[in-house]
């Protein structure tokens, strides 16, 4: 069984890298205003889990029993939580926990799939079948069942998480470094190298390696969203990171069970995901349609 | 043709036969002395060493792994202490049925909204419409369906209390029942797959309105629903089903977020329910049937291709 | 451009009067002005891009968001630009309908070809399953099809390039229609396979009575096998007249630059026309074809000749139109 990306891999010729900048048409800020919207909410978002502490109005962690399970009011704009805790302040919080994760995991998952799709495509033969195979294998797991595999043996905690959901999501950058690398692999410039006996490493390093970095640079920045969703997700299952840590997949499940009387307890945090997620996407699909010559519509 | 479908069958077998390593080896990396567990606070270096042996623990790996293997192809995957049950009666009685007909409804669902939603997007190319599905399209994709889930429980079933918050009833035993249950589960599941499939559609369906044979059966006189639904649709199948078998991982991870929102015992809430008490055999065994139910069904659609689009069938 | 083709024995089948296509800010066609008598076969010709198929198209009503100005009478149907869409989809495939270019391509893949046949028949005749059939085996057998019967239950793509031509043939004859539009119908064959597509339409069209619009971009082929000849060059008619007329005694430069060509392909040396279609944003307020004309006057550019018939003279008949200011 093969299994073939829906979407195409991102590759670019070589020279095709530095003359996206020169291409003298109108800013892409101008040619596409959902992406440009999406990309200041994104960056909204990481301003917000920078300067958190000044930010936010309150501690995330700090329980004040008097005002539990309030509904959002001037003092606490997105109301309290069942122990009091400011929800506001922890949506804001929860963004730098959902931004760390996402970006950790998202380099963790790039950097396996980096060494895996290089060997998986360099090795040729049976080694390179077998690899195939092993990443066929890894893929047939959806990465939130992968994660919850890791998980069940690392445990809980921010840390696990990260490495968990980077773990999870190797397969499918693995996927695509082997199809890049099999594009640079027939261009006539590895063979010429290796006519000139070339330190075959040296050509990895030299010629190989650059014309992967950047498609896989763009799978990065298009990967995170759904880093944070999976990650949020292990949350929610209530095996991810553990209270009181203000994540927003645990703030969820914490509100799911007061859905019928504080239903903003899920509905602030919830939101405040899907606008990241939906941010990112845009900004994603932008950077897909910008990058890749193959969706590009007009050379 | 039977040459290369047996091929893809071997292919098939050799990842699960790595899913099955890597499953085993997940075991073997738990934390926590199996024998120990077993044995309590108190025991002989004897008794350890017996049970060792016993269990074949002093065998090499692969031996191990072969042993498990064994077992595991007749269906002896072991007890759950939680469950207090033989872990492939649980799974294959209990969670697995949950798990497809949720899956299986949601499928349908989406199929039989996103479709049409995509076809006339298509049809009504460039328009309001076009461009109002195309957004909706982009949020149902990116919305987390656990949240979608929580926000369907709270206006549905809390405010509008049409539908039931929670809770699970079969529908092969009570049909109309189990479908009332199933549907706020099932608008939640799919609503990802509803997004895709209408983006999908649209996508193909302008494409294959533009070839030469859809104007050839507009020129002898078809009706242009019959040049949609018939001479269009028919043509969008393949990369359709192709798409779906891909997307099935995601449906598969969508159905443990589910079953965790509206308390199904499914495969999901096995899953996480193992973690939290740390049985790993129980872990293995739902990763184990993830990936299988994934092969499998992405090897019937690979099977399905010369029934989809007859030019994959040999020539005459 | 008032006079027209008045010397008709029967009243004409089908009349366009200043048939004007849009497509964006491209005219792809210019006041086009044909008619077609009952049972006459006739011959579009000129290079690609000239604007044939569109007529055939524009006829057929199916060019999607092009613009079209002008009228399309069908005798007994009035004008084809002022029918409702649901009205015009009861003409296609019974009174008027088109063979394509490229068969393979204009055949549904997913279904057998003796199902293709099979529903047109039912819907444009009215058979029940059986009897559409029976029908549609008689129909292969006539379109030359050997073993229709286990055709029925092929799909295109196991046919080879004439078999796939002579069922869409057999579809668009399923209606009887009064008017069949072939668009370049034997282009993507072998040459061996075109004289037998050409002659087959043309014999069963004229058993049936019906008139038939040919689109070629071979002036020999048009000469031997049609009625009459339309000249086309940029999204205009050129010349027209009777096809032996056309063929011997043309007027027009560029239908001598046509023919030369035909002659040119028979020692071998295949050329085009010499120079190529001036870009529609650069095309000449006069004669289109004054930028690659080898007669062209002063006058040609900058004003545009209309199509005139030619003077009866004694050796030249009277429905021979050309549009040039400096004739041969």
């Amino acid at each position: 069984m093969s299994i073939q990306t829906p979407e195409a891999p991102t590759t670019l010729p070589p020279t095709a890298a530095p003359d996206t900048a020169n291409r003298s048409r109108r800013s892409v800020f101008v040619r596409r205003p959902f992406f440009t919207i999406a990309l200041i909410v994104a960056v909204a978002y990481l301003v917000a889990a920078i300067f958190a502490p000044q930010v936010a109005p309150f501690d995330p962690v700090q329980q004040d029993f008097n005002v539990m399970m309030q509904p959002p009011t001037v003092g606490h704009l997105f109301g309290t939580d069942s122990y009091g805790q400011d929800i506001l302040s922890r949506v804001i919080y929860g963004a730098r926990f959902a931004l760390i994760i996402g970006i950790f995991a998202v380099l963790i998952g790039a950097a396996g799939g980096l060494v895996i799709g290089l060997a998986a495509g360099l090795s040729g033969g049976g080694s390179e079948w077998a690899l195939m195979r092993l990443i066929d294998a890894i893929l047939a797991l959806p990465s939130l069942i992968l994660a919850v595999a890791f998980i069940a043996i690392l445990g809980q905690g921010v840390d696990k998480v990260v490495i968990a959901v980077g773990l999870s999501m190797i397969g499918p950058f693995a996927r695509t470094v082997r199809g890049d690398v099999l594009q640079v692999r027939v261009q006539l410039f590895i063979e010429a190298a290796q006519l000139m006996s070339i330190p075959y490493l040296r050509v990895v390093w030299r010629h190989v390696l650059p014309n992967v970095i950047f498609p896989l640079a763009v799978q990065v920045t298009i990967r995170i969203s759904e880093a944070i969703l999976v990650s949020s997700s292990l949350s929610f299952l209530g095996i991810g990171v553990t209270p009181p840590t203000p994540d927003w997949g645990l703030m969820i499940a914490e509100g799911r069970d007061f859905v019928s009387f504080a239903p903003w307890m899920s509905a602030m945090p919830g939101f405040a995901l899907a606008l990241l997620l939906i941010a990112l996407t845009i900004v994603g699909d932008g950077i897909r349609e910008e990058f890749d010559p193959k969706l590009r519509k007009d050379p | 043709m039977l040459l290369q479908a047996l091929g893809k069958i071997a292919q098939t077998l050799v990842v699960l036969f790595f899913v099955s390593v890597a499953s085993f080896g997940l075991l073997k990396l738990a934390p926590g002395d199996p024998i120990q567990i077993m044995l309590g606070s108190e025991y002989s270096q004897e008794s350890y060493d017996s049970l060792k042996t016993e269990l074949g623990l002093d065998q090499p790996f692969l031996v191990q792994y072969a042993d498990w293997a064994v077992r595991f192809v007749q269906g002896d995957w072991g007890t759950s202490y939680v469950a207090r049950a033989e872990i492939f009666t649980y799974a294959f009685k209990e969670a697995l049925p949950v798990t497809l007909t949720l899956a299986s409804f949601s499928l349908a669902f989406a199929i039989l909204i996103g479709v049409p939603l995509g076809v006339l997007s298509a049809v009504k190319k460039d328009t309001i419409f076009d461009a109002g599905s195309a957004v909706l399209a982009l949020t149902g994709t990116a919305f987390p369906s656990f949240l979608l889930g929580i926000l369907l429980i709270w206006f549905f079933a809390v405010k509008l209390q049409l539908f039931p918050v929670m809770g699970y009833v079969s529908p092969w035993e009570n049909f109309w029942l189990g479908i009332y249950h199933m549907i706020l589960p099932g608008l939640t599941l799919s609503t990802y797959f509803i997004a895709m499939i209408t983006r999908l559609t649209r996508a193909t369906l302008i494409e294959v309105m533009e070839q030469p044979y859809i104007t050839a059966a507009r020129a002898r006189g078809e009706p242009s629903w019959r040049v949609v639904w018939v001479h269009g649709v028919r043509n969008i199948a393949m990369p359709l089903v192709t798409i779906l078998g891909l997307q099935l991982g995601v449906l598969l991870q969508g159905t443990v977020l589910t079953e965790t929102v509206f308390n199904l015992p499914g495969i999901g809430q096995m899953l996480t329910s193992a973690v939290l008490g740390r049985e790993y055999l129980v872990v293995q065994a739902g990763v184990m049937m993830t990936a299988a139910l994934f092969i499998g069904v992405n090897l019937l659609v690979d099977l399905s291709y010369p029934f989809l689009d007859p030019r994959l069938r040999a020539r005459k | 451009m008032t006079e027209r083709m008045t010397d008709m024995a029967l009243p004409p089948v089908l009349t366009l009067r200043d048939l004007t296509v849009h497509r964006g800010a491209a005219k792809i066609l210019d006041r086009v002005n044909l008619s077609l008598g009952q049972g006459e076969t006739l011959a579009l010709v000129g290079e690609s891009g000239a604007g044939k198929s569109t007529i055939a198209v524009a006829i057929m009503r199916l060019l999607g968001t092009a613009k079209v100005a002008g009228t399309i009478e069908l005798a007994g149907e009035g004008d084809l630009l002022a029918l409702t869409e649901r009205q015009m989809v009861k003409l296609r495939g019974q009174r008027l309908s088109m063979i394509f270019q490229d068969a393979g391509a204009a055949l549904n893949p997913s279904y057998t070809v003796g199902r293709q046949l099979s529903t047109t028949l039912r819907r444009t005749q009215g058979l029940s399953t059986a009897e559409a059939r029976k029908r549609a085996i008689e129909l292969f057998t006539s379109v030359g099809i050997n073993d229709p019967e286990g055709r029925m239950s092929a799909f295109p793509h196991q046919l080879s390039g004439g078999m796939q031509q002579r069922v869409m043939v057999a579809i668009a004859l399923a209606g009887s229609p009064d008017l069949l539009l072939a668009d370049e119908p034997t282009s993507a064959l072998d040459v061996t396979i075109q004289a037998q597509i050409v002659r087959l339409i043309l014999t069963l069209t004229r058993e049936r009575g019906a008139s038939c619009i040919f689109v070629l971009h071979d002036l020999a082929l048009a000469s031997q096998s049609c009625d009459r000849i339309a000249v086309l060059y940029a999204g205009q008619v050129v010349e027209s007249g009777p096809a032996h007329d056309v063929l011997e005694h043309h007027r027009h430069p560029y239908t001598q630059q046509l023919k030369s060509c035909v002659l040119e392909i028979g020692t071998k040396t295949l050329t085009a026309p010499e120079g190529t279609v001036p870009s529609h944003a650069q095309m000449p307020p006069g004669c289109r074809f004054s930028t690659r004309c080898p007669r062209a006057l002063p006058r040609c550019a900058g004003e545009a000749p209309p199509l005139v018939p030619l003077r009866a003279t004694a050796a030249g008949p009277l429905d021979h139109h050309i549009a040039c200011w400096n004739p041969e």
